[in-house]
């Protein structure tokens, strides 16, 4: 690991101040951080410790939620009003990582998580995402968990997280504060396809801090569900998983809210599924059209091309089961 | 650990304990130094750095682009298993390197050191966490347990009790990882049959594949 010098940040403010020289960035629960620094895929020479910020609370707002960018993965999941206004999100904090895992990464540090793309975890290879320009490796590798949707011809790097593709169903937005001042930013704008510029993920600009997000109140009726598959049974990241959230009108859906994890270059939201579900009786029938029209994009690469029937099935039975009565 | 300069690590901080002090050893010294070290017990960059005050608070420079490229070592306070412990050591130095090479804490193992396989568990404030994905200097003011602090009164923990007692081991490598697991789940979320047991013991992996024992050895505590 290479060297780097270390501070400690008191308030928001603090922080963004102290992050502004070239190389310094923010450290939170350190699960990515680190785990890449140690590869020397991430080289800060400055961090900035933000675990003393007072943004570890979970709050109502109005009939929506508030959580701070420092709320742990595991208090998030175990929150009751998050289990009891959006099972989704709980469900899908549990099944990624591990406890102590969950006890270390954060709300804000999640929504960053970089991707396990082995090629990008190798310095030893090329990578557009870690070094612009350079190629990228996976193209033609071994790419068996790599993206099908939303790739580019310069990186088809999957995103790994479990937390944001619920949150992508969701709809949170995001809140952040820079130099020149707050913003928020819907979670559906907040990541860039990786197109000729892998290296830039999201929209943060340099030295904006992630402060809190807020999730909508829950529609009443909406009941959600986030579905994993992967090579284990735990302590493994997605193949492909999905995020919903439907409203029911008898066996009518009213409307529909779906994510996908495991299959995109960011979190994946579906509107064309949501369109296809919208309006239509829940049934088989009709799931699978959903499904069909969700990975309707998909391109599959030499080892991935299970992934498009894995996740249409993922889709169907995440559907089959948060429709049933 | 790279073939091509077998005596040589190949770049600086490529080493295993990640200190600027055993990157710039070659094997072949480092290996002499263990020797010197076991011989001698004297304060090497192994051991205990000992009761340093803590003299100054560490401030980075505003221009980090022209700041030289060793930031040096910091002093760094850690609360662990009651016991307030000063060290100087650099920022970069892992929780677990630091209870290791600088504490002589040897109980919690070094696996992975990627967060994979929980050989590392210690508790801080009381939840357990992966030591190796974070800073010592990061817990300065935290309660830090290891399996050391455990045992209370000459008492085993009932957790390392139910390990001896239910064979959950077989070479004990990821086993105090195991226990601080295990110790930290009774106080956690976790449902009641073995399936959760399991899912809450998966952060921590087991190459003997001890699993079932150390299932009933968490069983046994819980009542279940």
């Amino acid at each position: 690991m290479y060297e780097f010098q270390y501070t400690k940040a008191g308030d928001v403010g603090q922080a963004v101040a102290s992050v502004s020289p070239t190389g310094a960035k923010f450290v939170a629960g350190g699960t990515t951080l680190i785990d890449l620094m140690k590869l020397e895929v991430e080289r800060p020479k400055l961090l900035v410790d933000i675990n003393g910020l007072p943004l570890d609370r979970i709050e109502s707002e109005g009939d929506g939620l508030k959580i701070g960018a420092m709320v742990r993965n595991s208090d998030l999941a175990h929150d009751e009003k998050v289990q009891q206004m959006y099972p989704v999100l709980s469900q899908a904090l549990l099944s990624g990582a591990s406890p102590q895992l969950r006890n270390m990464a954060t709300t804000g540090g999640n929504l960053l998580q970089r991707t396990r793309c082995y090629y990008f975890r190798d310095v030893n290879y090329p990578c557009n995402k870690r070094t612009p320009g350079s190629g990228c490796s996976a193209m033609d590798g071994f790419n068996r968990i790599h993206a099908v949707l939303g790739t580019s011809a310069h990186c088809i790097a999957t995103h790994p997280s479990d937390m944001c593709v619920a949150m992508m169903a969701l709809g949170a937005t995001i809140f952040v504060t820079g130099s020149k001042g707050e913003r928020s930013i819907p979670i559906t704008k907040f990541y860039l396809l990786p197109g000729s510029t892998p290296d830039r993920e999201n929209v943060l600009a340099p030295g904006e801090i992630i402060t809190h997000v807020t999730l909508s109140p829950p529609a009443q009726n909406a009941k959600s569900h986030y579905l994993k598959r992967r090579d284990r049974a735990s302590y493994e990241f997605a193949l492909a998983s999905a995020a919903v959230i439907v409203e029911l009108d008898g066996r009518k859906i009213r409307k529909a809210q779906v994510a996908m994890g495991g299959v995109g270059t960011i979190p994946w939201r579906s509107p064309e599924a949501e369109h296809e579900l919208a309006g239509t009786e829940a049934s088989e029938r009709n799931f699978q059209k959903a499904a069909e029209a969700a990975l309707r994009g998909a391109k599959a690469h030499k080892d991935n091309g299970f992934k498009i029937e894995l996740a249409k099935r993922t889709l169907v039975r995440a559907l089959q089961t948060v429709t049933q009565a | 650990m790279k073939e091509d300069s077998p005596d040589e690590p190949a770049k600086s901080g490529k080493s295993d304990s990640s200190t600027k002090s055993a990157s710039q050893l070659s094997r072949r010294t480092f290996l002499g130094n263990i020797a010197t070290v076991g011989i001698a017990t004297t304060a090497g960059p192994l051991l205990q750095v000992g009761e340093l005050e803590a003299q100054q608070v560490h401030q980075p420079t505003t221009d980090v682009a022209e700041a030289p490229t060793s930031a040096g070592t910091v002093p760094v306070s850690l609360k662990i298993n009651g016991q307030t412990k000063n060290l100087q050591i650099e920022p970069r130095v892992t929780l677990l390197d630091a209870l290791r090479e600088h504490l002589s804490l040897f109980g919690t193992k070094k696996g992975c050191d990627h967060g994979q396989c929980g050989a590392c568990t210690v508790h801080v404030n009381g939840r357990r966490v992966n030591s190796c994905l974070t800073f010592a200097i990061m817990h300065q003011g935290d309660e830090i347990t290891t399996v050391e602090g455990l045992a209370k009164n000459g008492e085993l923990h009932p957790i390392q009790a139910a390990f001896l007692e239910h064979d959950a081991f077989q070479c004990g490598y990821c086993t105090s990882g195991q226990i601080m697991s295990a110790v930290a789940l009774l106080k956690e979320p976790c449902g009641k049959d073995d399936d959760a047991i399991r899912e809450c013991m998966s952060g921590n992996i087991c190459r003997c594949g001890a699993y079932m024992n150390i299932v009933a050895a968490v069983r046994s505590v819980r009542g279940a």
